[in-house]
């Protein structure tokens, strides 16, 4: 796509392109100011340290699967179905993208917790949810689902149906479309979902601490922690918050070079 | 349809923007006031009183644990008074320089066990929080709830194992209302503030971890209606405080 002529750009274009890049890179390379060097190692290996990045590579990695599982049907259903009652569904799939996190904790509690509408159930079975790392996972998967979702429906729209109608004519069923023609042809948008789905259950928090609360080792993912050590502990706050920069870094060059994102 | 969603994202973006210049008030002085989340209630009170008083005056009232509060104002946090609800973090702020005068104790106040309403759990005294199977929240070490609820498990010999461990009282005492947690440590005052929505159960040892709460002003803020606003709290305020479950300041 990008072989074809060159159209100039306006040149006042690139003023507030440059400005927008500074105004994102600029926060984030401040920080490194504030760092003190020399107690880095020491704060960024700390137990507590060490336990937060632990649980939040787990529970994001966990996230992304339950995501890729139920997000995958999901984007390819709302993009080749034609059902009438889908278009309704396809806005409040989006929801957890644009509510305030918060808000997803309060919901995620009214259906999960001790009280709530599943959640009672659960308890009276013995299988209590909040509090738990396993409510850590359902949190990040509630606000990560959105992003693979748009993210693949998207590609598999783009995609076009040309070559599924075509295995479909040389006899391929369904199923066999979908694994060998469909989402083959949808894989680097599925990858860059699956990035974007992971990067944003590592940066998960309103929701977190709302429906799972806030325990070491337990339910205090990363930016729990450094929330926490921001008024207690700065350098160490600023430190962490270093950590998940440089994780979020490597994160987004792993799908980068495709140009999928 | 381009030329509409930009006007859209014009709009959107001008939106804050307009919000702000509302927030003027017309010339109203500004008395802003940090306060520990334990005293939201009284506070509150105080607030409408003071704006009776100076009626050409704004107060506005800023809650949340205070280790935090003192973290915003070290950072540049514009406040014109703090009210901490212990002494270790006034002692931050007075440690930063961001003190203006000495600060003064003006109540006093203890831990309370908190439960959802009827007991369910048949908590009893402070020993019962180590029962297991029970959903057991409290406040973070570093907050002054947390620091004596803390103490006062070293000084009674219990090991506390709680679920979960929040940045202020008012995070602690939403667990239990909600019903996800079984029991808690918070405030006297916070179980009298939140009614018939959780029970409050005293227990012998509250008195081994007494909290000081003390106030004062802010460098760079109004010193003039800051020190009204801590006349306030130690003259009239002192009725308000105590009806709320709030003990008198140690001398």
């Amino acid at each position: 796509m990008s072989n074809t002529r060159h159209v100039g750009l306006p040149r006042w274009l690139y003023l507030p392109a440059v400005l927008a890049g500074v105004f994102v890179v600029l926060p984030v390379a401040s920080m490194a100011t504030r760092i003190s060097w020399a107690d880095f190692p020491g704060l960024v290996t700390s137990e507590a340290a060490l336990s937060a990045l632990q649980l939040s590579l787990k529970t994001s990695a966990a996230s992304t699967v339950l995501c890729l599982l139920l997000g995958v049907p999901l984007a390819v259903v709302l993009a080749r179905s034609q059902a009438g009652w889908l278009g309704p569904l396809r806005s409040l799939v989006l929801l957890p993208l644009v509510l305030p996190p918060v808000v997803g904790g309060v919901a995620l509690l009214s259906a999960f917790g001790r009280k709530g509408l599943l959640g009672q159930h659960l308890e009276a079975a013995g299988l209590q949810i909040a509090f738990s790392t396993i409510a850590v996972v359902i949190a990040q998967t509630f606000v990560s689902l959105p992003f693979l979702v748009v993210s693949l429906e998207g590609a598999v729209r783009t995609a076009g149906e040309r070559y599924d109608v075509i295995a479909a004519s040389l006899g391929a069923r369904p199923t066999t479309v979908l694994r060998r023609v469909t989402l083959p042809l949808v894989l680097p948008g599925l990858a860059s979902g699956a990035v974007l789905a992971f990067a944003r259950s590592l940066g998960e928090f309103g929701a977190t601490i709302t429906f799972a609360g806030s325990l070491e080792g337990t339910t205090r993912t990363l930016p729990l922690l450094i929330y926490n050590l921001r008024v207690t502990d700065t350098d160490a706050a600023v430190a962490m918050s270093v950590v998940l920069v440089v994780v979020a870094i490597v994160v987004i060059t792993m799908v980068r070079p495709r140009g999928a994102l | 349809m381009k030329r509409l969603i930009s006007l859209g994202a014009v709009a959107l973006l001008a939106l804050p923007l307009a919000a702000c210049g509302d927030d003027d008030d017309g010339g109203k002085d500004t008395l802003t006031v940090y306060a520990a989340a334990s005293l939201t209630s009284t506070f509150e009170q105080l607030e409408k009183q003071f704006e009776k008083d100076h009626p050409d005056v704004d107060v506005k009232l800023d809650f949340d644990g205070s280790s935090s509060l003192v973290a915003r104002i070290t950072e540049g946090g514009g406040a014109d008074v703090f009210a901490s609800a212990d002494t270790a973090n006034m002692d931050k702020l007075v440690d930063a320089d961001m003190a203006d005068g000495d600060p003064v104790n003006f109540a006093t106040n203890t831990l309370m066990i908190a439960v959802p309403p009827g007991n369910p759990a048949g908590i009893k005294g402070f020993n019962d929080l180590a029962k297991k199977g029970l959903n057991l929240v409290l406040c973070q070490p570093e907050v002054p709830c947390g620091s004596a609820s803390q103490k006062l498990a070293e000084d009674v010999g219990v090991d506390l194992k709680p679920v979960s461990e929040y940045e202020n009282v008012k995070q602690v005492l939403t667990a239990i209302e909600e019903g996800e947690a079984d029991e808690g440590l918070v405030y006297v005052t916070d179980v009298t503030d939140a009614g018939d929505k959780v029970e409050g159960i005293a227990f012998d040892e509250s008195d081994k971890a007494v909290n000081d709460y003390p106030i004062v002003a802010v460098d760079g803020g109004d010193s003039k209606l800051a020190q009204e606003w801590i006349d306030l709290v130690l003259g009239d305020g002192q009725k308000v405080l105590s009806e709320a479950g709030f003990g008198a300041p140690a001398s």
